[in-house]
């Protein structure tokens, strides 16, 4: 019954869409334009995530129009909400493929909406880039998936390393979101990473999305006396655990992954969150002249608003999607698919984008902290690591809740000679003098 | 031992907002034998007009007061109020003869009405509440008691104990109780039924009003379709302690809270609602008028 005024909604953008691409002329590789698809959740308690990637894959295609398409073929996008829904993601992405013939697909954010859409793609040979579903299993649905983004085992791995060797604490808690894909898998592979580097533990608790009292899990976990916090939830649900791990009496500080990355975090958690860290594709305050450029392009084009760290990565899956598109032989599904397996080095502005061979981003990530009045500080990059992660072998499996099989050897990201992290940057109140330490000169040196 | 009393303590404070929601369900059942489903969607109309109120007057930037928050929940009792005069008034009231049924469709018809219209209105983005100031925790014996919940219970309490003495001791309340009793009856008796009715609605909207207020307090994310579970728990609390019984809606709150803090605590938080749902299922199966509720014999 709830369904109904969704499905309205959707018919009416559709309808929406179908004058707007007839007006276009021609479909998927007609004469005028190149339709491409995007999903994404623009209302909805993830609006925020939708919304930015929107604005990004709309400033990467105006540009690259502007500055004369593809072959002398402009670029449509058209735009589908799922409202933050799983079965809507799946519906867009059929209605796109089907009545709208794109060439390509872009989206979704949230790896529970990808995993939904990437059927559609693979059954109808339709290539599909997710700019930020890090789950594993997204570019596991085939070879028609690709992400410009790393996977979980990756941003576990970043935080796990990040309190172990930075912060020096090795007592950790964690609270994630069972009915979330992505927080399992991050929750998962944190645990893993953070025991074979001699960490500890010491309470394993979790909750639904959506929940909004969390006091029973936070009074467990305080007397489990852990040193640090791991949520690797979604801004709304994050901010309140905050604001109730205070209440709880839980001081130690919280850490996270790229679900934080929102304005809403900090205005929903408030002063809660002020010491906490978390993983990030990429940080305004990061001083690399391609992220400065990007973030004086995006305020331009929005009226001063910042691009958070969705926007950035939707720029990339964009300009990513593009370049294979100049690269391939014929701008067919087939074609594109080969050039997008053989990105390398593609110079994004969340850093150098290659693709390994089960199409997921191998780069580096970034750690910032929530500072004073909710400003992110910058703390440095961390590279993937030079092993192979996951070190399968004597970790514990006793996560609760169906996730992601443990990556297959070569699903991890390809070794990048980066220099490591070093000591954190104490990065002062004035945030934007906060210097990547160990990274020359902003530039990524591998090519 | 500590972590079972802050079981307890997070429990209370959260059962003391259930039984604020259940009590205008129960009032509203008691007098018209209507499950007003709408009710879970006037709590969140309570904490969205809390949100525009001290957005405007007193929020976090604007250093919330004591005085201004009284003043957003007044605002909002009266709105909330007004809603739910007018509910009656225009979806309740014409149906009033008809089958039983045709009103509970109508309560469900009400309660999209107010879910999707407050999406198109308010937009389905959640908002930040901030009304009350900011204070520490209380910290004692390893038990932190937080701020708002001891401005839950108190004001739970006053409430509560406010409407029993409406309910029992006033001209109002023993019209209410001679309608929920025998409306025809009553009738004949000279009871305005249609104005006991209309302040039935009034008083069980504001009562939720507050609870809308003080769970955007509690969980300071608000919006338009924030109302559904509370309100289909507070729902289970007054089937509960007793459908149509005052006392039994401030039980089965509290004792909701309870379990589902002591669930959450030590198993897990997966089975909270299942235990939420059960609850109400075992209820209907073998004391359908509750723990409170008084069994009377259906005359045929």
């Amino acid at each position: 019954m709830r369904q109904i005024p969704a499905r309205l909604l959707l018919c009416a953008l559709l309808i929406g869409c179908k004058s707007k691409e007839q007006s276009g002329g021609g479909t998927g590789g007609g004469q005028g334009t190149i339709v491409v698809g995007e999903v994404g959740s623009m209302t909805g308690t993830e609006a925020t995530f939708g919304v930015s990637s929107d604005r990004a894959i709309q400033l990467a295609s105006s540009e690259l129009n502007a500055a004369g398409g593809i072959r002398g073929k402009q670029i449509q996008i058209i735009a589908l909400d799922d409202e933050g829904k799983p079965e809507e993601a799946a519906t867009a992405a059929t209605r796109l493929i089907a009545s709208e013939h794109v060439i390509a697909l872009l989206g979704e954010v949230a790896s529970t909406r990808s995993l939904f859409m990437a059927p559609k793609a693979q059954a109808n040979k339709v290539p599909m880039v997710s700019p930020s579903s890090t789950n594993p299993k997204v570019t596991q649905v085939g070879d028609y998936i690709f992400r410009a983004c790393f996977i979980d085992p990756f941003q576990g791995y970043v935080m796990a390393k990040f309190v172990h060797d930075n912060l020096k604490l090795s007592k950790a808690a964690i609270l994630k979101d069972v009915r979330n894909d992505y927080s399992v898998g991050l929750a998962q592979n944190f645990t893993e990473s953070f025991v074979r580097m001699g960490g500890k533990v010491v309470a394993n608790e979790s909750y639904s999305n959506g929940d909004v009292d969390f006091k029973a899990q936070l009074t467990n976990i305080r007397n489990a006396h852990p040193e640090v916090l791991y949520v690797p939830g979604y801004y709304t649900d994050v901010g309140l655990i905050a604001r109730q791990a205070r209440e709880a009496g839980i001081t130690a500080p919280m850490a996270g992954g790229d679900g934080w990355d929102s304005e809403k975090l900090y205005e929903i958690g408030g002063a809660a969150l002020e010491g906490s860290y978390f993983s990030n594709h990429y940080s305004v305050d990061d001083p690399s002249p391609r992220i400065t450029e990007f973030v004086a392009r995006f305020k331009k084009a929005y009226g001063g608003q910042l691009p958070d760290s969705l926007a950035a990565q939707a720029y990339d899956a964009a300009g990513m999607l593009f370049d294979a598109m100049k690269r391939a032989t014929e701008l067919t599904g087939p074609a594109i698919r080969d050039a997008l397996a053989q990105t390398k080095g593609y110079k994004g502005v969340t850093g150098d984008i290659t693709m390994d061979q089960n199409r997921n981003a191998s780069k580096p990530a970034v750690v910032l902290k929530v500072g004073k009045g909710g400003k992110y500080e910058f703390q440095g990059r961390i590279a993937p690591e030079d092993t192979a992660t996951g070190a399968p072998e004597g970790s514990p499996k006793k996560t609760e809740g169906n996730t992601a099989p443990n990556p297959a050897p070569g699903n991890v990201p390809t070794p990048t000679p980066m220099p490591e992290l070093g000591a954190t940057s104490p990065a002062a109140a004035a945030a934007n003098t906060g210097q990547p330490q160990g990274v020359p000169s902003g530039e990524h040196p591998k090519k | 031992m500590t972590e079972l009393l802050q079981h307890l303590v997070n429990g209370v404070s959260l059962g003391a907002i259930y039984a604020l929601i259940a009590l205008g369900y129960t009032m509203v059942y008691g007098v018209l034998k209507l499950i007003n489903f709408a009710h879970g969607d006037v709590f969140m109309l309570g904490a969205m007009v809390g949100w525009y109120a001290s957005a405007r007057w007193t929020n976090e930037a604007r250093d919330p007061s004591i005085a201004g928050a009284l003043a957003v929940t007044l605002l909002a009792m009266v709105v909330c109020g007004t809603v739910g005069f007018v509910i009656e008034r225009a979806a309740y009231r014409p149906l009033r003869g008809s089958p039983r049924i045709n009103s509970l469709i109508t309560a469900i018809g009400v309660s999209f009405f107010l879910e999707y219209g407050g999406q198109y209105l308010f937009g389905p983005n959640p908002r930040a509440f901030g009304v009350l100031p900011h204070r520490a925790n209380f910290v004692g014996g390893g038990i932190s008691v937080g701020y708002v919940d001891l401005v839950t219970i108190g004001t739970s309490i006053v409430l509560m104990a406010l409407l029993q003495r409406i309910v029992f001791h006033t001209r109002m309340g023993t019209a209410m109780r001679a309608v929920s009793w025998n409306p025809s009856v009553a009738a004949l008796m000279g009871v305005n039924i249609d104005l006991v009715i209309s302040f039935t609605f009034v008083l069980g909207s504001s009562l939720a009003a507050v609870a809308g207020i003080l769970y955007a307090s509690k969980y300071p994310s608000v919006h338009p379709l924030m109302g559904l579970m509370p309100g289909l728990k507070a729902f289970v609390a007054a089937v509960l302690g007793g459908i149509g019984n005052v006392p039994g809606a401030m039980l089965g709150g509290l004792l909701l809270g309870l379990a589902e803090q002591l669930v959450s605590g030590y198993t897990s938080s997966s089975w909270r609602d299942a235990v939420a749902f059960s609850i109400l299922i075992l209820i209907l199966l073998v004391k359908p008028s509750g723990l409170l509720g008084r069994t009377d014999a259906e005359k045929v």
